[in-house]
């Protein structure tokens, strides 16, 4: 009989190749103590973080860890039971009820993570003889839910309004359709067209789903995303969101003004199969949203963090992903896993931490150091990230010396 | 056997700038372990090859498609389908 592992040699013999050079795992990392959103304990050694999704720094928010506390005292260690059942508290209502105030919506509704939102939205709005038209640079999340459903699914190129209106035009104008894209695109850190897209979808009668993980928090007046910042307010009809970014916490949503909504509640599997979000995480989620809205200045420090961080960068030398600051995502292209490696082990040596990404989560195959900003990352913090890059870049010939 | 030697020669045409270790191609070489394609390869195959014949090969679909002549055979169907 074949051993059911054997699919998995060609990847463990990519691994072994990695790591036989005598450094570090780049998936193993351990984070022994978190000191605040931006310093770490690795291996006994202080460490900068440059690769979380804190993008707001609310981890250690002292009002968002208060709110914790007391449900937690108060309501428990977890609900052990499924929205729709025993697992409702007067929390989950009034997180929702601060998503709905955040966004000026009529509807919320919470997921226990941001991937099942996406699996739950994507899997129940669209079913057979419908189609779900997405992006092929979409988050795993999204490929999931096409997964877990019965409509059809097309594919246009990333990004590509004039390819996404081109596949709209052949599919039959009478079935329902559901264009799905995202603000951020979280590999290279660059940003949809989003205005032009949206205009398509509804020149084609689809409705639009709009993933805001990576743009929530920063990204327009009230921090909603960036379909906010392009002026697209009251023209998506599903905003997808996460509590494991900007939030700070763990957990996923989705908003939205269709009359209809709240039928889901009864009919998205992902939403009823699984155990709701424990007390004390429902509460932190819910203070950090209600702070997030006024959160003006934290929002222009960490655009200030992210341009200074690219614009560092590319002076030094460095490919990036996007040829400006798109977004709090700076992602560093190295020719090959090798390079990527080294540069990633140079950097955690001399107290940085970065997210390495390899294909097959990269578009295109690329080798990446991904880079993401945080709003309490010190001015004096990113001059030093600065300095280390180009320490990095010489120790390992990335840069010339 | 394909029946139209036209819509053949078209997605022989398309499939020789990704061919990139020139396999010589029957009704059954295989995408996956003939041609050797990656899921980027296929993905830019397949969106030029809904332009071509103006058509829409659904990722449901494409999952079924393992062969050059599977393919044709499918292009036919949907071209007639139009």
């Amino acid at each position: 009989m074949t051993d059911l592992f054997s699919k998995f040699d060609p990847l463990i013999a990519i691994r072994k190749e990695m790591l036989s050079h005598g450094g570090r795992d780049p998936f193993s990392v351990v984070m022994e103590k978190v000191l605040s959103p931006t310093k770490a304990i690795i291996k006994g050694k202080p460490v900068t973080l440059l690769g979380t999704y804190n993008y707001m720094g609310m981890t250690f928010d002292p009002d968002v860890i208060a709110a914790g506390e007391k449900a937690l005292k108060e309501f428990g260690a977890g609900t052990t039971g499924s929205r729709v059942l025993n697992g409702t508290y007067q929390g989950h209502k009034a997180c929702e009820d601060a998503l709905k105030d955040y966004y000026g919506m009529e509807h919320a509704m919470v997921f226990s993570t941001g991937y099942q939102a996406n699996l739950g939205m994507i899997s129940t709005l669209a079913g057979k003889g419908e189609y779900v038209i997405i992006d092929a640079d979409s988050h795993a999340s999204i490929y999931d839910g096409c997964r877990l459903g019965n409509a059809e699914i097309i594919r246009f190129r990333h990004n590509s309004p004039e390819d996404l209106d081109r596949r709209l035009a052949r599919l039959p104008k009478e079935a329902g359709k559901l264009v799905v894209l995202e603000g951020v695109y979280s590999m290279l850190g660059d940003i949809a067209p989003l205005a032009e897209m949206v205009a398509i979808a509804k020149k084609h009668d689809a409705l639009i789903l709009d993933d805001e993980a990576h743009g929530m928090g920063f990204f327009g007046k009230n921090g909603r995303g960036v379909f906010e910042e392009l002026g697209l307010e009251g023209q998506i009809d599903f905003i997808v969101g996460t509590f494991s970014k900007s939030v700070g916490t763990v957990g996923g949503f989705c908003v939205s003004n269709h009359p209809q909504f709240e039928i889901l509640r009864l009919v998205c599997r992902p939403y009823v199969f699984t155990a709701s979000l424990p007390p004390s995480v429902i509460a932190t989620a819910e203070a950090s949203i209600r702070k997030l809205q006024k959160a003006h200045d934290k929002r222009e420090h960490l655009w200030k963090n992210s341009r200074r961080l690219h614009g560092g960068l590319t002076e030094m030398g460095f490919t990036l992903g996007t040829k400006t600051a798109q977004s709090a995502i700076i992602a560093v292209i190295l020719p090959d896993q090798e390079q990527a490696v080294a540069m990633w082990q140079a950097l955690l040596e001399l107290g940085l931490y970065v997210n390495l990404a390899r294909p097959p989560a990269t578009p295109a195959g690329m080798f990446l150091l991904r880079c993401s900003l945080c709003a309490e990352h010190s001015d004096e913090e990113v001059t030093e990230i600065l300095a280390m890059f180009k320490k990095a870049g010489q120790i390992t010939g990335v840069l010339a010396a | 056997m394909t029946e139209n030697k036209a819509i053949w020669q078209q997605t022989v045409a398309l499939i020789e700038p990704f061919n990139k270790k020139e396999v010589p191609l029957t009704e059954d070489t295989s995408f996956a372990t003939g041609l050797e394609w990656d899921s980027l390869t296929v993905m830019d195959f397949v969106a030029a090859v809904e332009d071509e014949f103006d058509i829409s090969i659904s990722m449901n679909l494409q999952a079924e498609i393992e062969t050059v002549g599977q393919l044709v055979a499918v292009i036919e169907k949907l071209v007639n389908e139009k």
